[in-house]
């Protein structure tokens, strides 16, 4: 049996006609970064090949690597293999990693949503003939409604947080959907706070992407100046002192998960918005059929559910062992 | 309906349970007095019977989202309530109904004599034209089961809020046999009806778990202590020569426990006692085991009443010449139930007293309190001398001061996959402890909480990399890690693997200190079992 294109061992997936690896979980001397969250772009590589967009984002988290950064559609030739990075539409510098080599195309998805969200570059389905895609919200239950809707409801629960006399606390994660709820609140309702970590990053971005002004949360920042004005946290500040100057506050997450009542209910969350960087069920079928492609690898999330629904389909469809996050939001 | 869905909407929208109260109190303002009575009816778990077997609605629900029924049933898994599963996967609606609630209830409740093609129909059609909180609600009412973090506690007190009406008296009212079909609003909350009365138990008073030493009570002499006895917490109401026997789970039970009827005609009327129902086998308190085997039957069988009598042991007396004493402390209540106690023990012999202890240091209550297994009882209630009989469970006067649970070192076998948000961790586990003549693993007991999210997160990540083999959603894993697991009884039993059955089992550490060949074994926790 010859060689798969892209197989996956255990430092992460590996190219071995071009000796390169994508998105790898451990330290190797070549990787190709999806994009920028961590899970996916890890420390300790000798070299990163990354989009553009996303070299600002690894630099932040990472520090000083050694970075080449590409654009999309922009091939380039490793060992006689062709690769080229396509939109993902997951968050700015995302990128699906396409790579061709004697004539096969194997296209990894990296994380992925169809929805354009009008922060990064919306995503594109690019024909291949093997699919490796993440299916994180890969199950029936997950159907997202279009973002205006969503970004409605968050405008106006925050307007009546603001005539009840409340601060609204709006979870989000401080890369991605933190800078895509930003850029959809309405900035005429009041003032947009935010924790530090979002802070940081937000201003990592604003060079490549229009925001509403944001500010930053400090020592000095009093409960009477926020009142009635939006508060954005990362959701690892629920639950700790820094929330009580917020006082009296409701609380919000914004997230796939929050399609499960419980999910809300357990984490101590008053108002769940669903809104998610990721494809819904309908989304990771209408783009996989995109593709064109005939097998199919399922990474992270309900794998075996969906790999197997994928089969019924008439895919070639299996799943792979990777050690990407399953509770991305 | 629309009403309805819109009041679990918003409950659903916060955590804070004043402004729970407040939605319920505004919605009992808003709708028709016959939608009130089935609110009331829903949210104190009176469904009407489910009018459509599940397996069906199922089905119904599969086809319509256009899926195989293999990925609804998993979804259903992951998701963890028909209901919201269904209100999931079936395809969103544009359109619009203006049916009641009560309408919905009537349809519902001349739904279940039709054939499954009307049922089908009936479902179907209504899943197609409602919107998700609607769908949910609507599938929700059909499945039964309505838990949606309003307890009837809360409902009463938004019930309370709308019609000036006492919190007390409401809770009064609401107990019983009623039938939301067939009772108005006017009858059923407004009115004063004195026939009711005659079977009406009074709202339970429950006490709060102490958690760790009973010390900060204050001076142990203003404490009474008793056992705190394992079997159905219940009241016997004895009012114009009839019996009437309520559980705490407000179901009249009168008819199994034919026992009781000895009280009728001898203790005076006007009279109602708390206390336990305890099985008495062989003139002694049996265990709880022994009480179910009289808990699941409607007729009592001539054998069965000879071979697990009950006896009925009494805590408390709430109503005495046919008034209400609630008011008075506990020492005068006491005072008049061991009166009570003294004058018929003789002539009735189901009639057991609870024993009151009084302690002047806490530690002598510890040490009474160590001996509570040996005699079956769970522990110790503690209740302040000039307490009035509160109403539910209230902080303050009234505390449990449960055994410690047993404890016991056992390695992770299995894991399967949470519900929810926890639908991606494997967060459901299985443990097994030594077999020491054929050094293996037997399964001893299934625990799912006790971990914190971080721990959850951590041994996620490693079942993922040290899965032996996959069943659906199970997976076996390499036996390494030993967890203490706490459960609250144990008992012989030749359904389970092991030959032993534990009560409430769940994590209360990671023993990460611990090898797995230093775990327990099937030997230690036999020699557990109460002899
Ligand atoms: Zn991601
Ligand atoms: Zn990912």
């Amino acid at each position: 049996m010859k060689t798969p294109l892209l197989a996956f061992n255990s430092k992460g997936i590996y190219c071995e006609a071009a000796d390169v690896y994508i998105d790898a979980w451990k330290p190797v001397d070549k990787v190709i970064i999806s994009h920028g969250h961590a899970d996916h772009s890890r420390w300790g590589h000798q070299k990163y090949i990354t989009h553009h967009d996303n070299v600002p984002i690894v630099k932040h988290r990472l520090g000083e690597v050694n970075i080449e950064s590409k654009a999309y559609g922009e091939s380039f030739t490793i060992n006689n293999v062709k690769f080229s990075l396509h939109p993902a539409g997951h968050i700015i510098g995302s990128a699906q990693v396409r790579v061709e080599h004697k004539g096969e195309v194997w296209v990894f998805s990296g994380d992925y949503k169809d929805e354009a969200d009008g922060v990064c570059t919306p995503f594109e389905a690019v024909p291949c003939h093997t699919f490796i895609t993440e299916c994180t919200f890969g199950l029936p239950a997950f159907k997202w409604k279009p973002q205006a809707e969503v970004f409605e409801e968050i405008n106006q629960w925050w307007k009546q947080n603001q005539a009840d006399g409340r601060t609204s606390v709006l979870f989000g994660y401080s890369l991605g959907k933190a800078q895509r709820l930003l850029k959809h609140l309405n900035p005429e309702i009041g003032k947009i706070y935010t924790h530090g970590a979002i802070e940081n990053m937000t201003e990592v971005l604003r060079s490549l992407v229009d925001f509403p002004p944001t500010h930053l949360i400090t020592r000095e920042t009093t409960k009477v100046e926020l009142n009635g004005n939006l508060v954005l946290a990362p959701p690892s500040a629920h639950g700790g002192t820094w929330i009580r100057k917020m006082t009296p506050y409701v609380t919000a997450s914004a997230s796939g998960w929050m399609t499960f009542r419980g999910a809300r209910r357990r984490r101590a969350i008053d108002k769940g918005f669903v809104l998610s960087d990721h494809c819904d069920w309908n989304g990771l079928i209408n783009s996989i059929k995109a593709t064109g492609c005939e097998k199919v690898i399922c990474t992270h999330g309900y794998t075996d559910i969906f790999a197997k629904y994928l089969r019924e389909l008439g895919y070639d469809a299996r799943t792979e062992k990777t050690q990407y996050e399953e509770n991305e939001d | 309906m629309k009403a309805f869905a819109q009041l679990i909407k918003t409950i659903d929208s916060t955590n804070k349970t004043n402004l729970k109260v407040e939605a319920l109190a505004d919605y009992f303002q808003q709708v028709s007095d016959e939608d009130k009575v089935w609110t009331i009816a829903i949210l104190s778990h009176r469904r009407p019977p489910r009018p459509v077997n599940t397996t069906l609605i199922r089905e119904y629900a599969s086809e319509l989202a256009n899926i195989p029924l293999w990925l609804f049933e998993e979804s259903y898994h992951i998701v963890g309530d028909l209901a919201e599963t269904i209100a999931l996967v079936v395809p969103d609606s544009q359109q619009e109904t203006e049916k009641s609630l009560t309408q919905y209830l009537e349809e519902m409740l001349a739904l279940k004599k039709e054939s499954d093609e009307v049922k089908k129909e009936y479902l179907v059609s209504n899943w197609k034209k409602l919107n998700y909180y609607e769908r949910f609600v609507f599938t929700k009412l059909i499945t039964g089961g309505f838990r949606i973090g309003v307890s009837q506690k809360l409902m009463t007190r938004a019930l309370a809020k709308s019609t000036g009406i006492d919190e007390e008296v409401l809770a009064f009212k609401l107990m019983g046999n009623w039938n939301p079909n067939k009772i108005s609003f006017q009858e059923l909350i407004l009115e004063e009806n004195e026939a009711d009365y005659l079977s009406k138990p009074y709202p339970f008073y429950l006490a709060y778990a102490i958690e760790d030493q009973p010390n900060d009570l204050g001076d142990p002499k203003d404490w009474l202590a008793e056992h705190k006895w394992d079997g159905i917490r219940s009241q016997v109401i004895i009012r114009k020569n009839q019996l009437f026997v309520w559980s705490r789970g407000e179901e009249l039970v009168t008819d199994k426990y034919p026992e009781f009827e000895d009280f009728v005609g001898k203790l005076p009327n006007g009279i109602v006692l708390d206390g336990e129902i305890l099985a008495y086998p062989n003139n002694e308190i049996g265990s709880f085991k022994d009480l179910q085997t009289r808990i699941g039957r409607k007729t009592v069988s001539k054998k069965l009443l000879e071979k697990t009598p009950v006896i009925l042991k009494v805590y408390d007396i709430l109503e005495y010449e046919g008034k209400d004493i609630r008011k008075k402390s506990f020492v005068d209540r006491r005072r008049i139930l061991d009166q009570l106690h003294a004058d018929f023990k003789d002539e009735i012999s189901v009639f057991h007293l609870s024993e009151i202890m009084k302690f002047s240091a806490w530690d002598e209550m510890a040490k009474e309190r160590e001996n509570a297994r040996e005699i079956k009882s769970e522990g110790l209630m503690i209740k302040r001398k000039n307490s009035t009989y509160g109403v539910g469970r209230k902080k303050g006067d009234w505390w449990k001061w449960k055994s410690d649970p047993f404890s016991i070192d056992a390695v992770l076998t299995y894991a399967m996959r949470g519900h929810g948000r926890r639908s991606n961790l494997f967060t459901d586990y299985t443990f097994g402890l030594w077999d020491d003549e054929h050094k293996e693993l037997v399964t001893f007991a299934k625990a799912y909480s006790g971990l914190t999210d971080k721990e959850f997160k951590s041994l996620d990540a490693w079942i993922k990399k040290h899965t032996l083999e996959r069943f659906g959603p199970v997976r076996s894993v390499e036996p390494y890690h030993v967890f203490e697991i706490a459960f609250e009884g144990i008992a012989e039993s030749k359904r389970h693997k092991s030959g032993v059955a534990t009560r409430f089992p769940r994590i209360s550490r990671w023993r990460n200190d611990k090898k797995m060949g230093e775990a327990n074994t099937l030997e230690d926790l036999k020699a557990m079992i109460p002899k």
